[in-house]
């Protein structure tokens, strides 16, 4: 199993923290997903609060800080140092946002965060679309993990390029491929593990949903079955029908 | 029970334990480091919705059940406008509306009789009418129930004074200021516009994947816009950004917005625990009355109607904890 910076996930599941209705909420989200990672946005959470950070510590599970609403390098860059000082890890979601409406990802200053964080030390995690070249700089500069989205955030739409990130997935077998952003549906989740991607990453399916415990546990769920599916080798998809029960031989009735 | 009860906290949880201790027949002492209300304290900043079925789309079923009964209990001290509110949502978002009904009751969809409700929202198509909901002038009601307090015997004091120096029974509804395990501040930022040609009756919330928004009419043209909130506590004034925010959906809903004036700008803190339903918690003789999170107007009433319950005659209500 591809590893995450040194770190093997217990669950391929990460979950964002933002838009539950209480925390409470989002405690029983996390027990019931047994997501292994917790995504943070730091951005509008600075000041002198410390409570809603002690309760994402508090979940017991990994924290990735992120820097959701960063338009340039230069501001992605300021909230991953804050990011480390407040929750003590190099690990950082490096999102560089380049279009208000589609939230698509900068892939100029994305590459250029990537290479100043890691010169810093900052094991990245790079949001990205599914453009293989765009992967190829950000491993050449030095990332371990790429983060591509599904679809734009908060979509739910899905995998919405499955020929882009099956590609992806076979130019880079070495590196551990995370599905991030716009996944509506634990179905969705459960076709980007039997691609073979590593993890997925999704916040608002589940956050919004009428009942945010019970869905992050169908996507927990789900991630256990794409899994299960990849490693139990699929069948390739064949045009001619082959009917799993053999005609010749059978008595007429 | 005789015993001398102070209330320490004139926001409208305390002020609200002092009515309901009064109903039962006591005199409660009153005390706020701050005096009476005012801009010092977060009820100041509210936005005054009596909302229960709205509010009921996100928050915990407690909410809804007694905040049903916030627009009678306020009736009684203070002037509410009973009209219903209205949810919209731009024709972009239609999901949303259909989301938001399924998951709230109390609501009729309404589209040709809209226009008769609310003739200024002729850019919107379809809302829900929540006929029930009732809305009122929060500071006003502040001081009309200060008022009422009044003429019971029961002023409040302006002084420092913290649950330990105190005898008796205490009743702490300091907010953020007490010190309680397990309570959290959750940032909220408000404007308040004038904006005279806009005729707007009743509140009105504008659900918007990005930045949901809330107008509450307060008469003269005035209209109340919220409300933010962020899981941070930060005191500072509201930000540029939530300010941009608040505008721009306004601007969405009615492009006359933005010809008013910006007549206030607001920001504080929400107390709330993890489950963002208020509660009485008891810690000795002293009971807390606190995180109404954004539920205070709506949720005070019961909140104090439990702790005096409690205090008068021991019973232990579903909002009641003990330390």
């Amino acid at each position: 199993m591809r590893d995450f910076y040194g770190v093997t996930l217990a669950s391929p599941l990460m979950l964002g923290t933002a838009q539950y209705p209480s925390p409470a909420v989002m405690e029983r989200a996390f027990r019931a997903s047994g997501a292994s990672v917790a995504t943070v946005s730091l951005r509008r959470e600075a000041g002198q609060g410390q409570s809603f950070g002690e309760i994402i510590r508090g979940l017991g599970v990994h924290v990735l800080p992120n820097t959701a609403g960063c338009h340039s390098a230069r501001e992605a860059i300021t909230t991953a140092q804050m990011a480390r000082e407040m929750f003590e890890t190099n690990w950082i979601k490096l999102e560089v946002i380049g279009h208000a409406d589609t939230l698509q990802p900068d892939p100029f200053g994305l590459v250029e965060a990537a290479e100043a964080l890691i010169a810093d030390g900052f094991e990245v995690f790079p949001y990205t679309t599914e453009d293989q070249v765009l992967a190829q700089r950000l491993v050449d500069a030095g990332c371990r993990v790429l983060m591509p989205w599904g679809a734009p955030i908060g979509s739910g739409l899905g995998l919405n390029n499955r020929y882009g990130l099956k590609t992806l997935r076979a130019a880079f077998p070495d590196i551990p491929l995370v599905v991030d952003a716009g996944l509506g549906l634990p179905s969705h989740a459960a076709e980007a593990m039997e691609m073979g991607y590593d993890a997925v990453l999704l916040n608002t399916a589940v956050a919004q949903a009428g009942d945010p415990a019970a869905m992050a546990e169908a996507f927990g769920l789900a991630v256990r079955a794409g899994a299960l599916a990849r490693r139990a080798d699929p069948m390739e998809p064949r045009d001619m029908a082959a009917p799993s029960t053999p005609v010749i031989g059978k008595a007429w009735l | 029970m005789t015993e001398q009860v102070t209330i320490i906290g004139a926001g409208v949880a305390g002020l609200w334990a002092a009515y309901m201790l009064s109903e039962a027949g006591l005199t409660p002492r009153v005390i706020d480091r701050n005096g009476p209300p005012g801009a010092h304290g977060c009820s100041w900043w509210a936005g005054g919705m009596l909302a229960p079925f709205c509010e009921g789309a996100v928050a915990e079923p407690e909410i809804t059940a007694h905040g049903q009964q916030a627009a009678r209990a306020w009736a009684r001290v203070t002037p509410v406008t009973r009209r219903g509110s209205l949810v919209v949502a731009l024709e972009r978002d239609r999901g949303e509306l259909a989301r938001f009904a399924r998951r709230t009751t109390g609501h009729e969809t309404v589209s040709d009789g809209l226009h008769q409700l609310e003739p200024d929202l002729r850019e919107v198509k379809q809302a829900l009418f929540f006929a029930e909901e009732a809305h009122l002038d929060p500071r006003a009601a502040l001081s009309d129930l200060v008022e009422v307090l009044a003429a019971r015997g029961i002023e409040v004091e302006t002084g420092e004074a913290t649950p330990d120096e105190i005898k008796g029974t205490v009743i702490d509804a300091r907010g953020m200021a007490a010190d309680l395990p397990g309570l959290r501040g959750v940032r909220g930022e408000m404007v308040v516009l004038r904006a005279p040609e806009i005729a707007l009756t009743r509140p009105v919330r504008l659900l918007h994947p990005r930045h949901p928004l809330y107008i509450v009419p307060r008469g003269d043209g005035l209209y109340m816009l919220g409300a933010t909130q962020i899981e941070s506590a930060d005191w500072r004034a509201i930000s540029a950004r939530s300010l941009l925010e608040l505008l721009s959906a306004a601007y969405a809903l009615d492009p006359r917005f933005a010809e008013a004036e910006v007549v206030e700008t607001g920001a504080d803190l929400r107390p709330a625990f993890s489950d963002n339903v208020p509660r009485v918690v008891r810690r000795g003789r002293v009971l807390h009355l606190n995180g109404l999170f954004r539920h205070g107007y709506l949720m005070a009433p019961a909140l104090a109607q439990q702790a005096a319950d409690y205090l008068t005659r021991g019973t232990k209500g579903d909002l009641f904890h003990e330390d």
